[in-house]
């Protein structure tokens, strides 16, 4: 069988920060794998090792971006694919997953679609159903276990808030796996040697079926982000300054006034 | 094709230019400064680049017809019957967006054995709502229930759909936006509405401590998800207006390629999000075996304790106990952050709280930004003399 797996280049740190002015402050360039992927990366790995599969990373971003496919390389994917083109960039959530779409369909067949819960730079959980709805397949979103992995479907347990749910999925679906559904491995120094040269398929807009610019980037994006600015700032609040004795005993007495003590 | 034109002759200082991105999507190569893939269109370097440099090139969209999509719709999230309360906030908000512009408030109700339960939404002041009631409802699969929630869309044409963004309303919500090629914007936490009915979404961005004003200018419906104990739910009231309409998903519809074989209940658990009084532990926590003081502190105040993502991310603390965009949205009577510094992350997920206590040692934390009482001080020594304090009562 074959196995996409999206996944993205974030920010090392989640901490961009704003000046006085509302000005965006440049802070380390340091970048890295989204952490949710690498859950999704493992669980591919791990059919791949249970049942023979052959295991395709794809992502969308800047040239740069390479380097989360060349780390998937070294936890032991096979193909990898970056989608990459100026026409891509100001993407919102529904030309983020069109582009994606266009670029799972270059792959290959893929059986199962297999994506994170979420990034830690946008947070939002979406691209993967969005995906799903594009590519025409099922999806099933929060998915803690795999149970079984049978000829032509796949047995699942989904975490929801009050209940756990097994659930039984024809191929091909699309899945977004918890954090924790298995340990994820560490990049490997000799596949990292073994996979240096190994070539990242590159695809940009001319590559693609539908290469209607208005489905991609800024102009396929509904959504459009008018402003941004610093969040509020609450002004009616106290300040207490002192040794750590003074503002312990400060704080017992406002506790008590509030009557949480 | 929209996009950042780049003047070259207007650019002297090429590493200055470089450097106004704060997403490195500026670059330059073949001995010309390009902006590349990375691009997210926040126009920094439109506004401070200099005159003329980098200039925003808008496409001409074509314009829809806004007054043919009329009245703001929520999406009643429930299981088996049992409504979740974020569906009452966000009928709560939706009464206020649809008051400004003349809109009516719709719900729409999916699920097996729901009519019944569907006539009690309109005691919180939904014009219409919608149900679509059908055995092969009963378990939520997204095939079905996205056939059910296109069907009402076609016939209703609602301008908004607001959506609790819990589990199952992830997992809709962009399914359906995907099926009418429309906008969605995740994890609101303001909204307003403009007089043409643009739908204003607030939510911060970037992953940084930065708010976002987001619009879906030319498309309908527009879509929103917003968390758990964000808005506030409505009084209920004890006469209704409204009505209840049974709408029907065509039968071949109703095929789902997934199968629920087994539901199990899980075992009730603590969850932060039902707190009266959360202490949090943030990043300045130094040993794992210190959160021992922050559990003892919870413990005094009869509170839960929660953490934040960076504590998450050493192994620390149950996820389950995350406070932030990536965990848990609370709103206790009390909450005492204890050494967190506050991103937008976190504060998103706290901020409404009544009273926010934060102790933290850096003057200038972001933390102080939201804090009703900021505590300029060290952890290890402002906690042990508060419980010392407490102990001795």
């Amino acid at each position: 069988m074959e196995i996409v797996v999206c996944i993205k280049q974030v920010p090392g740190t989640t901490e961009v920060k704003v000046d006085e002015k509302g000005n965006l402050i440049r802070d380390g360039i340091d970048s890295k794998m989204n952490p949710y992927d690498l859950y999704a990366v493992e669980t591919a790995l791990k059919i791949k090792e249970d049942k023979g599969a052959k295991v395709n990373v794809i992502t969308m971003g800047p040239p740069q971006s390479e380097a989360v496919l060349r780390e998937a390389f070294m936890m032991g994917v096979d193909d990898a694919y970056l989608l990459t083109d100026r026409k891509f960039a100001g993407a919102d959530v529904l030309a983020t997953s069109y582009a994606l779409y266009q670029g799972v369909l270059k792959t290959g067949n893929p059986q199962l679609i297999i994506c994170g819960k979420q990034t830690t730079d946008g947070d939002t959980a979406q691209v993967g159903p969005e995906m799903a709805e594009y590519l025409g397949i099922p999806h099933v979103a929060n998915v803690k276990k795999i149970h079984e992995i049978k000829e032509s479907s796949i047995v699942l347990e989904m975490d929801m808030p009050t209940t756990l749910e097994t659930v039984e999925v024809q191929f091909p679906c699309l899945i977004t796996v918890e954090k924790g559904i298995f340990q994820p491995r560490l990049p490997s120094y000799k596949r990292k040697k073994l996979t240096a040269k190994k070539e990242v398929v590159k695809f940009s807009l001319k590559d693609f079926v539908d290469q209607d610019e208005k489905q991609y980037g800024s102009s396929g994006s509904p959504t459009q982000v008018e402003r941004i600015f610093p969040p509020d700032v609450n002004t009616d609040k106290e300040i207490w300054e002192g040794t750590g004795e003074e503002l312990g005993d400060r704080l017992f007495k406002k506790l008590v006034d509030l009557k949480f003590v | 094709m929209a996009g950042i034109i780049v003047n070259q002759s207007k650019i002297t200082d090429i590493d200055g230019a470089i450097k106004l991105c704060p997403f490195n999507a500026i670059e330059y190569t073949n001995g010309e400064v390009q902006v590349n893939a990375a691009c997210k269109l926040c126009m920094i370097c439109v506004k401070k680049g200099p005159e003329g440099a980098f200039i925003f090139q808008e496409d001409k969209a074509e314009e829809i017809d806004k007054s043919l999509w009329n009245g703001v719709a929520v999406y009643v999230d429930h299981l088996d019957g049992d409504i979740h309360p974020v569906t009452l906030e966000l009928i709560g908000k939706a009464k206020e967006l649809a008051a400004k512009i003349n809109h009516p408030v719709y719900a729409v109700f999916i699920g097996s054995n729901v009519t019944e339960k569907a006539n009690d939404l309109l005691y919180y002041g939904v014009d219409e709502v919608f149900v679509y009631d059908n055995s092969a409802l009963k378990d939520f699969k997204i095939e079905p229930y996205t056939a059910a929630f296109e069907d009402f869309i076609n016939k209703v044409k609602p301008s908004t759909i607001l959506v609790g963004a819990t589990t199952l309303g992830r997992s809709l919500a962009p399914r359906v936006a995907a099926r009418f090629k429309t906008g969605l914007t995740a994890d609101c936490t303001i909204l307003d509405v403009k007089e043409n009915t643009d739908l204003v979404q607030i939510r911060p961005a970037f992953g940084g401590n930065i708010m976002a004003q987001i619009i879906t200018p030319n498309h309908r419906p527009q879509f929103a998800t917003v968390r758990y104990k964000i808005f506030n739910a409505p009084e209920k009231s004890e006469t209704t207006n409204g009505k209840v309409t049974v709408g029907t998903v065509p039968q071949d519809k109703l095929a789902s390629a997934i199968d629920v074989l087994k539901i199990r209940q899980k075992e009730a658990e603590e969850n932060i999000s039902d707190a009266e009084v959360i202490v949090v532990a943030g990043r300045g926590i130094k040993k794992e075996k210190d959160l021992e003081m922050v559990n003892e502190l919870a413990k005094a105040l009869g509170g839960q304790v929660a953490c934040t993502r960076p504590l998450i991310e050493a192994g620390w603390g149950d996820p389950k106990k995350q406070i932030g965009l990536s965990g848990r949205t609370v709103r206790p009577k009390l909450i005492i952050t204890c050494a967190v510094s506050g991103s937008v992350q976190f504060k998103a997920g706290m901020s409404n709280s009544d009273v926010i206590i934060a102790i933290d040692e850096d003057p200038k934390a972001a933390i102080f930004d939201v804090a009703h009482y900021g505590i300029v001080g060290d952890i290890y020594q402002v906690i042990p003399s508060l419980l010392e304090k407490i102990k001795s009562m």
